[in-house]
């Protein structure tokens, strides 16, 4: 193994006293003081995530609608200038390459936002799928550093520090050129923990200038440095999928419950024909919310069974922090999928009651 | 980091109190910060019959499941229930939340181990 890349905010981290791990090839940090407290801010005040490890695409030219619309599930044809949409990349057979976020500056351009261990495998992706659009693609990854400030102080805080009104970037829309502290930003108002916030794009060279900034406007807001072990526990209890986890490509959009961004009245995109398929025989799986009704904290990978026969995987599981309660997500046979269904849990030697829940564990607090 | 003077210590970062032929378990302050807020510990059952080396229990933080091992052979005589509801305990009192007594096999196993300042300069190399 080659050693993890730093982003910008390495020695930021350090300085913060984070825990620094090997995240996808990155060194970030999982935590600085504590999951919990950070998980905590963000629902309450305000948290200031590094994401420089997420990737980014442009796509220029011409053709570059038609060949998003190709490459991805969701449609894009509708969409405004500066407005950000969600959505899904397949492989023919609807397995999932990646999920992602489209940036629209106009119609000839585009900026794609991808998974930091994915940018690889995506962007051959890509590459494989340009045919005859007349377009270009160029990996900006590189060149980027990212922080996400999130929270229901996140607006406030930022607000402080530029003179654009940001309360006219509407919920997923961005806005470039915006002046953070002096520093020249783009800011979207989008995010990976169900509260309301913005993530902020910005030069390498001006990322811990404004890392402090950002905290120091924050710091009796309440707001504080949050690792990647509050990352993940925030979107989960959101219902926001990772992938690796809720997505891979063995499991498709409509197994994971992501339908809504599989638009398939649109005209041809890569996997309409397995998804159109599957949509209509109807899935064999799902994955499913549920809560523990005997002691444990389930995890990723652990076996679902039922009277003993294995019917499915854990693909998330906490304690909540929100909601103190030992809750998972999962993906089960279809015939276990109705709420209330008891099910079990295999956690190590001991085989654990739980029960299928709606998937809405914490209410989203988006701005809209 | 705080230790006591008289506990031993493992490798592992479990601490041992011993009182006569039995011996008190839990985790060390070390420990327990690294693993941060924890949020579930699976006991043993009383009555099992461990060897050093063995698995006694697991240790849930948010984050991580992490195993902790008996330092020394003995019979379970005893679980602390008030981790079952209070797991917390281990974070907030260490040296005060036990997590098994055993009935040591032998004293042998207690060679092995490290006196409080032995275990300081282990951890001082581990940081």
């Amino acid at each position: 193994m080659s050693d993890p890349k730093k982003t910008s905010l390495y020695h930021a981290h350090i300085r913060h006293g984070g825990k620094v791990v090997d995240y996808s090839g990155w060194a970030l940090p999982v935590q600085y003081e504590g999951i919990t407290a950070e998980h905590e801010a963000v629902r309450n005040n305000a948290g200031l995530f590094d994401v420089s490890h997420m990737g980014e695409v442009e796509v220029k030219g011409k053709q570059a609608t038609d060949y998003i619309q190709n490459l991805i599930t969701n449609d894009i044809s509708a969409m405004n200038d500066n407005q950000i949409i969600y959505s899904l990349m397949c492989y023919p057979n609807g397995g999932i390459v990646d999920d992602l976020l489209v940036y629209k500056y106009t119609d000839n351009y585009y900026m794609l936002v991808i998974n930091a261990g994915n940018v690889d495998k995506d962007v051959q992706w890509m590459k494989d799928n340009i045919g005859s659009y007349d377009m270009e693609l160029v990996d900006i990854s590189p060149d980027v550093s990212e922080v996400a400030l999130q929270g229901p102080k996140a607006e406030e805080i930022l607000q402080g520090l530029t003179d654009t009104n940001l309360s006219e970037i509407a919920f997923f829309y961005f806005k470039k050129d915006v002046e953070i502290a002096g520093k020249n930003c783009l800011v979207s108002r989008t995010g990976y923990t169900g509260e309301d916030g913005f993530e902020i794009y910005m030069e390498h060279e001006d990322a811990e200038y404004l890392w402090d900034k950002i905290l120091e406007a924050g710091k009796d807001k309440g707001a504080r440095p949050a690792g990647l072990g509050s990352r993940d526990t925030l979107r989960f209890e959101a219902n926001l999928p990772l992938y690796g986890n809720e997505f891979s490509p063995e499991i498709t959009p409509l197994e994971a419950g992501f339908g809504m961004f599989v638009k398939l009245n649109k005209s041809n995109f890569i996997g309409k024909e397995a998804l159109a398929q599957q949509k209509s025989e109807g899935l064999k799986r799902k994955i499913v919310g549920f809560e523990m009704l005997g002691p444990g904290v389930p995890r990723h990978g652990y076996d679902v069974l039922s009277n003993g026969k294995r019917i499915g995987f854990v693909t998330t599981g906490y304690n909540s922090p929100t909601l103190k309660k030992n809750i998972g997500l999962a993906m089960v046979d279809i015939e276990y999928s109705e709420l209330d269904t008891p099910i079990e849990i295999q956690i190590r030697k001991n085989v654990v009651k739980a029960k299928v829940v709606a998937r809405k564990f914490y209410t989203k607090h988006y701005k809209k | 980091m705080e230790t006591k003077k008289d506990l031993l210590y493992s490798n592992d970062h479990e601490w041992v109190r011993v009182e006569g032929e039995k011996a008190y378990i839990g985790i060390t302050d070390f420990a327990q910060h690294s693993l941060g807020e924890i949020v579930y510990v699976e006991l043993p059952e009383v009555g099992d019959d461990l060897n050093a080396g063995d698995v006694f229990g697991v240790i849930e933080s948010v984050k991580a499941a992490s195993d902790s091992y008996l330092p020394v052979s003995g019979k379970v005589l005893e679980v602390n229930e008030a981790l079952s509801d209070s797991p917390q305990l281990i974070n907030e009192d260490p040296y005060g939340s036990w997590i098994v007594l055993v009935e040591l096999s032998g004293k042998s196993d207690l060679d092995d181990l490290m006196n409080a300042q032995e275990y300081e300069e282990f951890c001082s190399k581990e940081d």
